[in-house]
């Protein structure tokens, strides 16, 4: 199966991509994760102004079948959030590069290991084998 | 190395996503579990349950020896006539839930994948004495479920002859008939909460059954997963082995007392299970909904309002027909009347529920 794997991201082995956008970056889940997850059907973010910490969690999704954890793959401060998400999951399956983005978080230097996407792609291959 | 079905390639072919169960390779969800199990509440689904194992037993004590391994009334099973039943020990413990098929000359033993060993060497251990032959048909027969609102309609347009009226089957009916020119065993029984029916035949033809199911009424048939069997089954709060029941549950606490029946004569585990009934039980299986905010999951822990542990969630899950987070639990009797309140540990803290009525969803069966 082939998942969407943007070049453009950098990817956490717990399946949470990073977008950087200037001096901040954009959080979400890979395409392989939400596939994996099936429709999410609830969502919690941590807050604006909130700090989220590199390797813990954020934040979780449930879909009909599980409920799973966010984690950081960077360390920093929330700046923004995507509450739309709250009402309608729907974005996280359909869009998750784009209108599934979950939050914006100015960094504070640490992070988890992040591969570049043929990495990722190497990564996600090797697990479903 | 887990097993698989005939229709492993035809799952593969159609993108299913597949997971481990029950020492199984199967699919979990075609397109989404949502979406498979809207189209078996609205229309009609497809799933391949050839994982179940299928025991036929024969000979003059047939009836006589099921009687003897099974809580419910084996003799009151009209021919033509399917009947649920439990395995018990002789503590009373569930050894497996299991759906019995009075066919000519022979019963059809249904029984749960994870199980299938297990049930066939309790079966042989207590097959002496009897006049009774057991054959396992699990690899050698299919077996698909087509359930919703629109079964029955669907069906009748596959069977191509008069040997069966599919629409004259009644609830827990069954029946041979020709379907796609091939024999086929047709029961009336399931396992979503809606009306459908359940279909045995030769492996052999399961990718032409399949296929041709599926594409019934121009392709109005959703092939659906483990996924949407699972989220059907809870809203209907049918059982699901593993899960509300296992060798450490008794049919009273689970609420399958109706399944039980102390009069019929002896059956293993009749001593215990009187014994419980008259002392009554201590803990009940009981439906809830979430009062603070969260969804709680199978094995997540149940507690007091005053923070003393009394018991665990069996299943839980946001139910795609209602649309909010629902669960079963095994709560202390005195927890378990509708609107008692208790907390349940969600990633490490407490949330507010309240029991509710069972079933969660009415089930639509054709009676």
């Amino acid at each position: 199966m082939a998942y969407k794997t943007p070049a453009d991201l950098r990817y956490a082995k717990t399946h949470e991509w990073v977008r950087q956008e200037g001096e901040e970056v954009v959080i979400g889940i890979t395409d392989y994760a939400q596939h994996a997850l099936g429709d999410v059907v609830y969502i919690e973010l941590p807050a604006v102004g909130s700090t989220i910490t590199a390797g813990e969690s954020f934040g979780i999704v449930e879909s009909v079948k599980a409920s799973s954890d966010l984690y950081a793959p960077v360390s920093g401060e929330v700046v923004a959030v995507n509450t739309a998400l709250e009402s309608d999951q729907a974005p996280i399956n359909s869009d998750p590069y784009g209108a599934g983005w979950m939050l914006r978080v100015r960094p504070s230097g640490e992070s988890v290991e992040l591969l570049d996407a043929e990495e990722y792609a190497a990564f996600v291959a090797e697990i479903e084998h | 190395m887990l097993k698989r079905t005939p229709l492993y390639n035809a799952h593969i072919a159609m993108g299913a996503r597949m997971v481990e169960f029950g020492g199984w390779e199967m699919p979990v969800q075609y397109r989404g579990i949502i979406e498979e199990h809207h189209a078996v509440r609205n229309r009609a689904g497809l799933f391949d349950i050839s994982h179940m194992g299928r025991f036929m037993v024969r000979g003059p004590q047939a009836e006589h020896f099921l009687q003897r391994m099974v809580t419910c009334d084996v003799h009151a099973i009209p021919l033509g006539q399917a009947s649920y039943g439990l395995l018990c020990r002789p503590d009373g413990g569930i050894i497996d839930d299991v759906f019995l098929y009075h066919l000519p000359d022979e019963f059809m033993v249904v029984v749960n994948a994870a199980n299938r060993a297990k049930d066939w060497d309790w079966f042989q251990q207590h097959i002496d004495g009897f006049e009774v032959e057991i054959e396992d048909r699990s690899d050698r027969w299919a077996m698909l479920a087509l359930q919703g609102p629109q079964a029955e309609h669907l069906l009748a347009g596959a069977e191509d002859s008069t040997t069966a009226d599919i629409g004259s089957l009644p609830f827990h009916g069954v029946a041979m008939t020709t379907i796609f020119g091939q024999n086929a065993l047709i029961a009336r029984t399931g396992y979503t909460g809606e009306d459908g029916f359940e279909i045995f035949f030769e492996a052999t033809h399961a990718e032409r059954f399949w296929y041709g199911l599926l594409a019934l009424g121009g392709n109005a048939v959703q092939a659906c997963g483990l996924g949407a069997r699972d989220s059907l089954r809870f809203e209907a709060c049918l059982a699901l082995y593993g899960h509300e029941i296992d060798e450490t549950t008794n049919p009273y606490e689970a609420r399958l007392g109706w399944v039980v029946k102390l009069d019929k004569g002896d059956f293993i585990g009749r001593e215990a299970l009187q014994a419980i009934k008259q002392t009554g039980v201590s803990r009940r299986l009981i439906g809830f909904e979430m009062v603070g905010k969260g969804i709680a999951r199978a094995g997540y822990q149940v507690q007091r309002l005053n923070g003393e542990p009394v018991g665990f969630v069996t299943s839980g899950m946001p139910s795609p027909t209602l649309g909010r987070p629902l669960g079963m639990a095994y709560v202390p009797t005195d927890l378990s009347s509708e609107g008692s309140e208790f907390d349940i540990i969600v990633r490490e803290r407490p949330v507010r529920a309240r029991v509710v009525k069972m079933p969660f969803y009415k089930p639509r069966y054709k009676r």
